[in-house]
């Protein structure tokens, strides 16, 4: 007998496919379930699984709630500020996530985030869609060059690496700050700061890498976008919680920053449309991992650890251990 | 004795124009008014030399009409299609151009095409910008991954070769199709293809990087887009004659093309208004070049061939 399974979200079309192939499920390709719905469905299909992403909290209430016969929670994303792992801990519930299969993709994004932000990306999109027709002189709406220049990461884990390499291709030289100094075979002659403030003055760009948390909340303020070079450009793709956006928003329209390139927001999708009238910021909908082939992969993965703790074994990405 | 007399026919990157200023007795046209041939012949009474762009139409007749005062022309541009050669040979007027300089910003604008048109991008962008995002969801706004993908560069000139480098470190297999193959040290493991159809089965991706010219006159046309995979994304920040538009629109709206990052269009400063609808394609007004480093570079260049002609040295950008 197929393991019983609630899938709380529309899921892209392969992994739907691999559900109805291991999975009982009343609908293997998801639709957007609210709480109580995937509750009651739990419940109703003495379900095994559940396979959920950020738009499903799962708190202590919910997780005191989920039906005992539940013997995995898998999240299909990297973050995890929806759950409460403490209370799915107290109760033995494995949670798991899917890191590692997107680190690529979110570096492609990021890097498509700083080129677009150096290059004016938006206006000059703006001003195609209106049928251009106006020619546009040799000194005028001119972006700042990517090629060359000092990029600074912020947390250099799998995603700031694979940014790391991008940047090399583009004669960038890479400096970065991270809790720990990096071995030399990753390193790859990035030049680490232990203090963050330090290596910002030596930031042409500045990208954000790190996971959100007390250590990094608004760790972009007024202070820190303030030791930044004057024109400098600055990309987030990793937690709006980095950034405390009042202070981003007066460094794009002070031109501190030259520009920046956004893929996150302290309040999403509520995100502060203040942003919306900069014409010096290239926005993105949280699409750092919107590819078929990751979605595809992180479906995946977060199937592989119901599989493996449906079978006995411990989960490949445990969230409390 | 006064310095020597340049005519500058279009605005010019402020550092350009202040160099201009204190080694000439320069002429600026501040309002940035386009020009014509005949005022072009009028305004170049008297002048020692031409500092112009690719919007100036420098034809035959300009060329025969100018005075015997000018000893140089040099081009804001590499392109030099608006300049009448045979004319000024004919009137032994040395031509200057900016190559190189403008490589690494026409390359990093290339991989920009790529990365937007593959990401969506645009429909990301107008969906923020329009205040229209309701959240995130597993199956929104799904692109293609670029990294890990094969990379087809058409043209693998100076542009072409900085594009295979940026690309490697987004892991892509380089693969190009050029008049002859390169040597091993600029290959750098790049596959070479001596055949279109060869070559366009293995473009997961296909960047434009060769000149224009008759020789590429309307080269991705319907017959070499079907040769491409189902699915394929495309980029052009080389030049817009290079595509046949009618072709790419169609490929765009079946899907066989899945994404189109254009920089580059034929008529400009016009586009065919069949793009101007498609969210699968992203558009840029030809802005290659549009920096402020590279502009600068470019005017620096330019000034550094006609100091050379006027000093009565053999300037390094002369053309042919």
């Amino acid at each position: 007998m197929k393991p019983r399974l609630i899938v709380s979200r529309q899921m892209p079309q392969a992994v739907g496919e691999r559900i109805r192939a291991e999975f009982d499920c009343p609908v293997p390709d998801g639709e957007d379930l609210d709480v109580a719905t995937t509750l009651r469905l739990l419940a109703e299909t003495q379900a095994d699984a559940l396979l959920f992403t950020s738009h499903l909290k799962l708190t202590a209430a919910v997780i005191a709630a989920l039906p005992a016969h539940v013997r995995v929670a898998a999240t299909c994303s990297v973050g995890f500020d929806h759950i409460d792992l403490a209370a799915a801990k107290a109760r033995g519930l494995p949670v798991t996530n899917t890191p590692e299969v997107l680190n690529e993709c979110t570096a492609d994004l990021a890097f498509m985030l700083l080129l677009n932000a150096c290059r004016r990306g938006s206006e000059y999109e703006a001003v195609m869609r209106r049928g251009w027709r106006q020619g546009m002189g040799m000194g005028e709406m001119l972006g700042v060059r990517a090629w060359g220049k000092t990029l600074g990461i912020l947390g250099m884990g799998g995603i700031g690496r694979a940014m790391a390499a991008r940047a090399r291709g583009f004669g960038m030289k890479i400096v970065y700050c991270n809790r720990n100094r990096l071995a030399p075979e990753l390193e790859l002659g990035a030049l680490y700061y232990s203090d963050f403030e330090e290596m910002l003055p030596h930031c042409d760009f500045l990208s954000l890498h790190a996971p959100s948390g007390p250590a990094t909340a608004g760790i972009m303020n007024a202070r820190t976008f303030g030791l930044m070079k004057q024109g400098a450009v600055f990309v987030n793709a990793a937690r709006g919680a980095l950034v405390e956006e009042d202070a981003l928003i007066a460094a794009l329209r002070s031109g501190q920053l030259f520009a920046a390139g956004l893929d996150v927001f302290h309040n999403e999708p509520a995100y502060d449309l203040r942003f919306v009238e900069l014409p010096n910021v290239f926005l993105t909908p949280h699409m750092g991992s919107a590819t078929v082939e990751t979605r595809n992969a992180m479906g995946f993965r977060a199937l592989d650890n119901i599989q493996a703790v449906l079978a006995g074994r411990s989960a490949i990405d445990p969230l409390w251990s | 004795m006064g310095k020597p007399k340049l005519l500058i026919t279009r605005r010019l990157p402020e550092a350009v124009e202040a160099r201009a200023a204190a080694t000439y007795d320069a002429v600026f046209n501040r309002d940035d008014t386009p020009t014509t041939p005949a005022g072009i012949v009028a305004a170049a009474a008297g002048m020692d030399a031409i500092l112009c762009c690719t919007s100036d139409r420098l034809d035959a007749g300009v060329i025969a009409g100018l005075p015997g005062s000018v000893k140089v022309i040099s081009t804001f541009s590499v392109g030099t299609d608006h300049i009448d050669f045979a004319a000024c040979a004919a009137r032994g007027i040395p031509v200057c151009n900016t190559p190189d300089v403008l490589t690494e910003a026409t390359a990093e604008l290339t991989m920009l095409l790529i990365l937007a048109a593959a990401r969506r991008a645009g429909e990301g962008e107008r969906m923020v910008r329009a205040g229209a995002w309701s959240g995130w969801a597993p199956t929104q706004l799904m692109g293609a991954q670029v990294s890990g993908k094969r990379l087809g560069i058409f043209g693998m000139g100076r542009i072409g070769q900085s594009v295979a480098r940026m690309a490697r470190g987004f892991r892509m297999e380089v693969h190009y199709r050029n008049r002859s193959r390169l040597p091993a040290e600029l290959e750098a493991g790049a596959v070479y293809h001596d055949d279109d159809a060869r070559f366009l089965a293995v473009c997961d991706v296909l960047s434009l990087n060769a000149p224009g010219g008759a020789g590429t006159l309307a080269w991705l046309n319907a017959a070499r887009i079907a040769m491409l995979p189902r699915g394929a994304i495309v980029a052009n920040a080389a030049r817009g004659t290079l595509v046949d538009d009618a072709a790419l629109i169609a490929a765009l709206k079946s899907g066989h093309v899945a994404y189109a990052g254009l920089d580059v269009f034929k008529g400009e400063p016009a586009l065919d208004p069949g793009y101007l609808g498609l969210e699968n394609a992203v558009l840029l007004p030809h802005l290659g070049s549009a920096t402020t480093e590279t502009r600068d570079a470019m005017g620096h260049l330019a000034l550094d061939g006609i100091d050379a002609v006027l000093a009565g040295r053999v300037p390094g950008n002369l053309v042919g």
